[in-house]
């Protein structure tokens, strides 16, 4: 079915005409959508919107070279607080400072992708689930980030102030299109760099690091580079989703977030662009809305309230979603180790022979 | 610089650090898994033990008894129910299960019990001190810590050297697929190592909970500077994890006296340190890599 005959067939960005319209009108949507929808959805999509560029960029990482990460919420921070200290501290424009922020965020990336030379499996886990914590501590602890109490996002500007430009990006509605724009550049170049050289040498060391060294590719050069590209994205995403808050605080980037983007790559599907794409969706979706208003859902949530009072604690209530998220993590591994994206392949797989 | 006492205090959270990273050890050796759920199955059998005593009002021996009993059948049930259906999973995979389990086992005490901070004691007073030496003030906390490290670790040491069921875990340990030719019931065996790693994890949280306060995050860094301590001492041998714990916390708390501001990040730095130069650990043997 997805037998590739050439090269070019590849490398090109849409697999045939069918895909090429679903993905012109799935773009209609997108850009129409905040016209006909309430205000607290359009900040849900922007929300959404960023934990896909970070989920995609994680799952180069892990998915597609392979690699480890439970610390890319220190990346996550790096991007955020990189961003607004640079364009409050600094007076630089947005559009310079998350890029610096964001070649911040990667040579971070670049400095955890070190050990990672060295390490594996469940040590590279910790390894990066302290660094992720160290990073969290240390904003936390110097004053100059906000300390403890957290920092105020500065108002969006995407002009340049010293030149006498100013666009305000004040509400969520003009922030979804810029965020927009920029999922689908990050988006397509995330595509675009795993048919490169690049991309391959990242397949190739997930499928065997021993196997990859010998055919060529350097270990060094393309293991750090893997983090690094991971942590600018990271970074990206974390310079607009401070944006998107308005205002956050060191333990907004704990170990529970990092865990959370490590689910959103697992149950979308590991080293597929759509895979990361799906996941961050499902999840944020889940985290952000259906399951914080748990007592809302029909039926279900009347349930829950009562199953609460009786044996819990109402004030619990929302933990359901921590549960849950447990369970669907357990649940993917178990029943469907290819996440969303093997159920999409299957489903494909099933229309396209029916009736057979 | 009170160099006695901040050995002692070292020391004994040292002690601490070294019987849950036996809790770790214990699993990774048996099943090559590292538990990440380890500090949340001790969190809530600590919860259910400070249930037992501020709901029910059992006498201290009793609601233990029924903790050590709870954290067992906790240990072997999340075997059974996650970890055993997954079939040939990746490293990747074992590492989302028990994040999983940590994530449900998180809801589920927060549901319960609420994410404010709770006080759970132990029946001793932690005031009550003795000074051997000029300097070194021991308290009722660190003499316990110590006397129940030591039972375990000698417990251990019999266990692992001549029951047939430490033989068997042995065993499995080193090649799973031989051992199951032996007769040797692997599964089991797999299960046991939960419920009993469980159990020591349960012992160790009730220390930590009672240094501390209990809520349903209290133990995600303890995990961690755990597993520092086990990385220390290779996180194959269980006397390797103690001298590892006790380096850990000594580390930690001189360290911490003189930036206290910087005490949480130290054991990050030190697995960094240690897994960047030298992986298996300071006291394990030389492994090989199969390819």
């Amino acid at each position: 079915m997805d037998m590739k005959r050439d090269y070019y067939e590849d490398i090109q960005l849409f697999q045939s005409g069918v895909v090429l319209a679903w993905t012109v009108a799935l773009l209609l949507v997108l850009f129409t959508i905040p016209l006909y929808t309430p205000n607290y959805y359009v900040y849900l999509l922007n929300i959404i919107m960023v934990h896909v560029i970070l989920a995609v960029g994680l799952n180069i990482l892990v998915g597609s070279t392979g690699q480890i990460s439970l610390g890319h919420a220190g990346f996550f921070a790096i991007g955020a607080y990189g961003t607004v200290l640079l364009m409050t501290l600094l007076q630089i424009p947005f559009v310079f400072a998350i890029l610096i922020a964001a070649f911040i965020a990667a040579f971070f990336g670049f400095i955890l992708g070190l050990p990672a030379l060295r390490l594996e499996g469940p040590y590279l886990a910790i390894v990066s689930m302290g660094f992720g914590l160290t990073i969290m501590h240390i904003i936390g602890g110097v004053d100059a980030f906000g300390g403890r109490m957290g920092i105020k996002a500065p108002p969006l500007d995407l002009g340049i102030k010293q030149l006498g430009i100013s666009w305000i990006l004040k509400t969520d509605f003009q922030k979804y299109y810029l965020i927009l724009i920029m999922t689908i550049i990050m988006v397509v170049g995330a595509r675009n760099i795993l048919k490169t050289r690049v991309g391959r040498s990242f397949v190739a060391i997930k499928d065997s690091d021993i196997a990859a060294e010998v055919i060529g590719v350097n270990l060094t050069i393309y293991k750090t580079l893997a983090f690094a590209v991971s942590a600018f994205y990271a970074g990206i995403a974390g310079g607009l989703f401070g944006f998107v808050l308005g205002f956050f605080d060191p333990f907004t980037f704990n170990m529970i977030l990092s865990i959370i983007f490590l689910v959103m790559v697992v149950v979308g599907g590991l080293g597929t662009i759509l895979g990361g794409i799906l996941g961050a969706t499902l999840i944020t979706y889940l985290q952000y809305d259906l399951l914080k208003n748990i007592a809302e859902i029909p039926y279900f949530g009347a349930l829950m309230v009562a199953v609460s009072k009786q044996w819990f604690t109402m004030v619990g209530l929302e933990n359901i979603s921590s549960m849950a998220i447990g369970l669907i993590m357990i649940g993917i591994i178990i029943f469907e180790p290819l996440g969303m994206f093997g159920v999409w392949i299957r489903m494909k797989k099933y229309w396209m022979t029916w009736p057979f | 610089m009170p160099v006695g006492q901040l050995l002692v205090e070292g020391l004994a959270i040292g002690a601490c650090y070294g019987l849950f990273a036996t809790a770790v050890v214990i699993i990774y050796k048996t099943s090559e898994v590292v538990n990440f759920a380890q500090g949340e199955m001790a969190m809530f059998s600590s919860f259910v033990a400070f249930h037992i005593l501020s709901v029910y009002r059992y006498p201290f021996w009793l609601a233990f008894l029924i903790t050590m009993v709870f954290s067992i059948l906790l240990g072997i049930l999340i075997e059974y129910l996650f970890l055993r259906p997954a079939k040939h999973p990746t490293i990747l995979g074992m590492i989302v299960i028990t994040l999983g389990a940590e994530m449900f086992l998180v809801g589920l005490a927060g549901w319960k019990w609420g994410a404010e901070q709770k006080y759970f004691s132990l029946p001793l007073d932690p005031s009550v001190t003795y000074e051997p030496v000029k300097g070194m003030i021991i308290n009722n906390w660190a003499i316990a810590v110590f006397a129940v490290t030591t039972c375990i670790m000698l417990f251990l040491y019999l266990f692992f050297k001549y029951s047939k069921l430490g033989v068997a875990m042995r065993a499995t340990q080193q090649n799973k697929h031989a051992a199951k030719i032996m007769g040797i019931r692997t599964e089991r065996v797999f299960s046991f190592a939960w419920g009993f790693s469980s159990l020591i994890g349960a012992i160790a949280g009730m220390f930590f909970a009672s240094r501390a306060t209990l809520d349903p995050a209290f133990m995600m860094e303890p995990f961690l500077r755990a597993f520092a301590a086990a990385v220390l001492g290779g996180l194959m041998s269980i006397p390797g994890v103690i001298i590892g714990g006790g380096l850990m916390g000594l580390i930690e708390n001189f360290f911490g006296y003189y930036f206290p501001h910087w005490k949480p990040i130290v054991a990050f730095i030190v697995i960094i340190l240690v897994l960047c130069l030298r992986p298996s650990g300071l006291f394990a043997k030389h492994f090989v890599k199969k390819v």
